[in-house]
């Protein structure tokens, strides 16, 4: 049987000012019917362009420039531009990231959903737009005759998700290629998305390419994988093989580096240094040879070629070319950490915090509307130790770590700060006591001033608090931060635009530190990059923490990374603290229905998944009773009222009527 | 080696399409300058030198672009003329420019009630024709450079004001600026070292494009009579005193034509500017 696509040797090529950039170098694949092919790599691996080569979406100065890509056996580079038209939409369809830009804004849902069923002259208007509806209903969009009649912009992320895979959809296409289509999703929204991607795989045997940075995701609903690393596909096989035991160091690098529910606290991610290759410059033999950790004399000379070691399993690798395996990672044991006396007083302690944000009338006489960010939140830290606040986006914990940091001011509660009251603190006092406290933030691309050099950025605090005595001095400071945070000092009089993700992160953390605090505030600081570079990130903060006694608060949104840094943990729904625990505690008896479904909808291969159904309510009126209760799956008429904090064990505190009524096995 | 090759001219050819316009415009700009700079050297005949017994001559060889109606040079009074339509032009798009940005990112940095009144005031003056302000601000003061450029610049700021006040919001929601407060750097320094840098390029395009538009306008009010004090040579009230003239056509082409292409120089600049500065329009 002739597989829906075959990707033979596809070469693509970018002409930038600068040279030539093969950002897809010799791609083959082939993805059968009903089947569900998995495409990996860090950013910049070419995945992506893979993708749009495919649908030959390309505009110059990209350029195919060898290769075949077959669709049921026709070409698809060689077609004009109007059997092209005639193909896309009605036999493959392409699914993209970014909801909000893949959506015209000023048509209706229906007409975009509709449309391309008219055009591709499959069904008359008014069938159309009844296949439409059911379409919608389809993707679990409810009610779908009113969602029909909105625009993009009154939906949400996960909505609009739903929306651009029911266009995809519309016309039954054999192929569906999804380029990273759950990435800007909260966890639980993900599940929803995957397993409805999962749900039309089986049912329609729609053959699917999932491309994704996150191998989680990956291995949860694909059945085969394609590792691709510097426009090159490095391994392929079936997904469980592949994770289980990858033969690529690249792809046992990238399987190492996630954090997973199962690894055990505040351990070390085995990560890879270093970087990929410049594009414009690739390496003779093996592009992964400067980072590898396994290389031997002749990967530096030749190029190794993609081999079968067994049937359906390929690798680019002379060390793995004869079927010999790569060894499980070591995974460092976690130093025991030094805990500070429970009798000393708290570093940071927080009660009753509370924020309101009102929004801007939308006619004069309409009463004003608030977002109620924060709603009662208490919270304490030790000295040395590091609290993880867990919760998807719009829950608060971004506006608590600013209320915490002083950059917002707490409409009601209490601040304590090192024994002093900083609620109200303002002016030279407040500012006085910054230093002590600092913040990483979330894009390492915002985060830098783009007009200042790194050793600029990095002095400026020194001078101004009166740390070092002249600049002289204040170099010398910036080299040894730059050296603390694993950067080469002489990378001072770069700009922020000179350095990857990454790295900027990296000056974050250090200009963090250069006034020697006692708390970090990390707002995300990891979300934003690759998972090896993450993992980077990561052992570098912990690093940090023992040689400097560093206390942190950490707000993520993904629980494993929480897992893997945090000794106790904190989850946020609403504005509100719903349960907190040591993190060994959490993960392995979460209480409350929340928790217990957060830490389900982490896509892990083989992990039983409980589905949310509905989207966090909306903060501008807070539900009476239980915030969580209209999505909770074991709610009961009590839950109307507002539940009580109860201590169920040492340290273990749950906001709910019945703690630990729902489990992770049961669905 | 021959793809090197095949690629070499056709970057080439991207560039001149992407900035062939912008480096006219810079070349039309720095000779204008140079004119402007070196005009009592280079310039035939003194400005003002009246000789009425060759009055109103047509171009020729001793003049190049003929006389006036009092038999002065006209080509002469046209380098002159230079002078004192750029610096008019530049005394108000800098000073415009710095007192329009001050404001905006104050009222940016402010909110509230501060940032109410000074934007309130910015359109109070949006609110009349800018022309027509000028004009009469120019005749209540009275004739003369300094009072024209003074009526300009009141009129010229609140664009400025509008522009700086919304890129110094985008750019006091980035975390650089949330990150420099977290530091516990004063205020003021986040203000002129952070926020600042990162508005000038948006503000110094609007003032490229602007300068053809201020020496425009500063010739339009010559050209009514508002600007400078006869016999200064300056290129509106040059037009204006050739208006009549139907045959002597060149009386009030040149000058004309002077204005056009110093306009033209600023616009293909600015323009390009824009293009480099615009991220998305690079590669």
């Amino acid at each position: 049987m002739t597989p829906v696509l075959e990707v033979r040797d596809l070469v693509t090529v970018f002409h930038t000012d600068a040279g030539p950039v093969r950002a897809v170098d010799g791609v083959s694949f082939t993805v059968a019917r009903g089947e569900t092919l998995g495409i990996v790599g860090e950013s910049g691996s070419g995945k992506s362009v893979t993708a749009q080569s495919i649908m030959r979406l390309l505009d110059p100065p990209a350029r195919i420039e060898g290769g075949q890509v077959l669709f049921e056996g026709r070409d698809v580079l060689t077609m004009s531009q109007r059997q092209l038209t005639d193909w896309r939409g009605a036999s493959a369809a392409m699914v993209f990231q970014d909801s909000l830009t893949g959506l015209n804004p000023v048509l209706r849902i229906l007409r975009q959903v509709s449309e391309h069923v008219v055009a591709h002259g499959r069904m008359k208007p008014p069938a159309a737009r009844t296949h439409g509806i059911e379409l919608l209903r389809r993707m679990g969009v409810a009610s779908p005759e009113r969602a029909a009649a909105s625009y993009p912009h009154q939906f949400s992320g996960g909505m609009r998700q739903r929306v651009m895979l029911a266009i995809g959809m519309a016309n039954d296409p054999v192929l569906l290629i999804a380029d990273e289509p759950t990435t800007a999703l909260d966890v639980t929204i993900q599940a929803q998305i995957l397993d409805l991607m999962a749900g039309l795989n089986k049912k329609f045997g729609t053959a699917i390419v999932l491309i994704s940075h996150d191998l989680g995701v990956i291995g949860s609903v694909c059945q085969r994988i394609a590792v691709m690393y510097a426009g090159e596909v490095v391994e392929t096989g079936p997904t469980a093989d592949v994770l289980g035991d990858p033969r690529h160091p690249y792809a046992w690098a990238l399987a190492n580096a996630v954090p997973r529910l199962d690894t055990p606290v505040a351990a070390r991610l085995p990560g890879i240094e270093g970087m990929p290759p410049d594009p414009l410059n690739m390496p003779l033999g093996c592009r992964f040879m400067p980072r590898c950790p396994f290389r031997i004399s002749r990967c530096g000379q030749e190029a190794p070629p993609l081999t079968e070691i067994s049937p359906g399993r390929q690798v680019r690798c002379w060390v793995t070319m004869d079927g010999r395996g790569l060894p499980p990672a070591a995974l460092p044991a976690a130093a025991a950490q030094p805990r500070a006396a429970d009798t000393q007083p708290p570093l940071l302690e927080a009660r009753d915090l509370v924020k309101r944000f009102p929004l801007p009338r939308k006619s004069t006489f309409a009463a004003r509307e608030t977002v109620h960010a924060v709603n009662g939140v208490s919270l304490h830290l030790m000295r040395g130790e590091s609290l993880g606040i867990v919760g998807e986006s719009g829950c608060g914990k971004s506006t608590l770590a600013r209320l915490i940091t002083r950059l917002h001011a707490p409409d009601a509660g209490q601040i304590r700060f090192a024994g002093q009251d900083i609620t109200t603190l303002g002016g030279e006092a407040l500012r006085s006591l910054r230093p002590r406290m600092q913040m990483v933030f979330q894009d390492p691309y915002a985060s830098l001033n783009p007009r200042m050099r790194v050793e600029q950025i990095l002095s400026e605090p020194l001078l101004v608090h009166g740390r070092v005595a002249d600049a002289a001095a204040a170099r010398e400071k910036v080299a040894a931060l730059l050296d603390m945070v694993g950067l080469n000092p002489a990378w001072g009089a770069r700009f922020p635009h000179e350095f990857s993700g990454g790295q900027r992160q990296r000056v974050s953390i250090a200009r963090a530190l250069a006034l020697d605090p006692a708390l970090i505030v990390a707002d995300e600081p990891v979300s934003a990059l690759d998972v090896n570079v993450q993992a980077q990130v990561l052992n570098l903060m912990l690093d940090l923490r023992e040689r400097l006694g560093l206390s942190y608060l950490f707000i993520a949104h993904d629980l494993a990374v929480v897992r893997a840094f945090c000794d106790r943990v904190a989850v946020m729904y609403l504005g509100r603290i719903v349960e907190e625990a040591p993190a060994a505690e959490l993960f392995a008896r979460p209480a409350h229905p929340y928790t217990v479904s957060l830490l389900s909808a982490v896509p892990e291969p083989g992990q039983r998944r409980i589905v949310l159904g509905g989207e966090p309510p909306s903060s501008l009126r807070l539900p009476a009773g239980c915030a969580f209760r209209a999505r909770c799956p074991v709610a009961q008429p009590i839950c109307a009222e507002p539940p009580p904090l109860t201590e169920i064990a040492p340290g273990h505190r749950v906001l709910c009527h019945a703690p630990g009524s729902l489990h992770r096995g049961l669905a | 080696m021959s793809a090197s090759l095949t690629i070499a001219p056709s970057r080439f050819r991207r560039r001149l399409r992407r900035y062939g316009l912008a480096w006219a415009g810079a070349a039309i700009v720095l000779s204008w300058l140079l004119v402007a700079l070196l005009a009592p050297w280079i310039s035939p005949y003194p400005p003002n030198a009246v000789d009425v017994t060759r009055r109103l001559l047509p171009p020729s060889a001793e003049h190049w672009i003929g006389t006036d109606i009092l038999g002065r040079d006209v080509f002469s009074r046209l380098l002159h003329g230079a002078r004192i339509s750029l610096l008019a032009g530049f005394t108000v798009v800098l000073l415009g420019a710095a007192i329009g940005t001050t404001i905006g990112i104050l009222a940016a940095w402010l909110r509230g009630w501060g940032e109410e009144g000074l934007m309130r005031l910015t359109d109070l003056v949006l609110c009349f024709p800018p022309i027509i302000l000028a004009l009469a601000l120019a005749a209540a003061l009275g004739i003369g450079t300094t009072n024209t450029i003074i009526a300009m610049l009141v009129v010229w700021w609140p664009k400025y004001a509008r522009l700086a006040r919304s890129l110094a919001l985008v750019q006091r929601s980035q975390e650089y600026v949330e990150a420099a407060t977290v530091l516990g750097l004063p205020q003021k320094r986040i203000l002129f070292r952070h926020v600042l840098p990162n508005t000038f390029g948006p503000i110094a395009v609007l003032g490229t494009l602007d300068l053809g538009i201020a020496i425009l306008t500063f010739a339009g009010l010559s050209f009514l009579g508002l600007g400078v004090v006869p016999p200064t040579a300056e290129w509106g009230s040059m037009v204006s005193e050739g208006r009549e003239l139907v045959e002597q056509w060149w009386v009030a082409t040149f000058p004309g034509l002077a204005i056009l292409t110093v306009v033209i120089g600023f616009n293909f600049l600015g323009d390009g500017w824009r293009d480099w500065l615009d991220p998305k329009a690079q590669r």
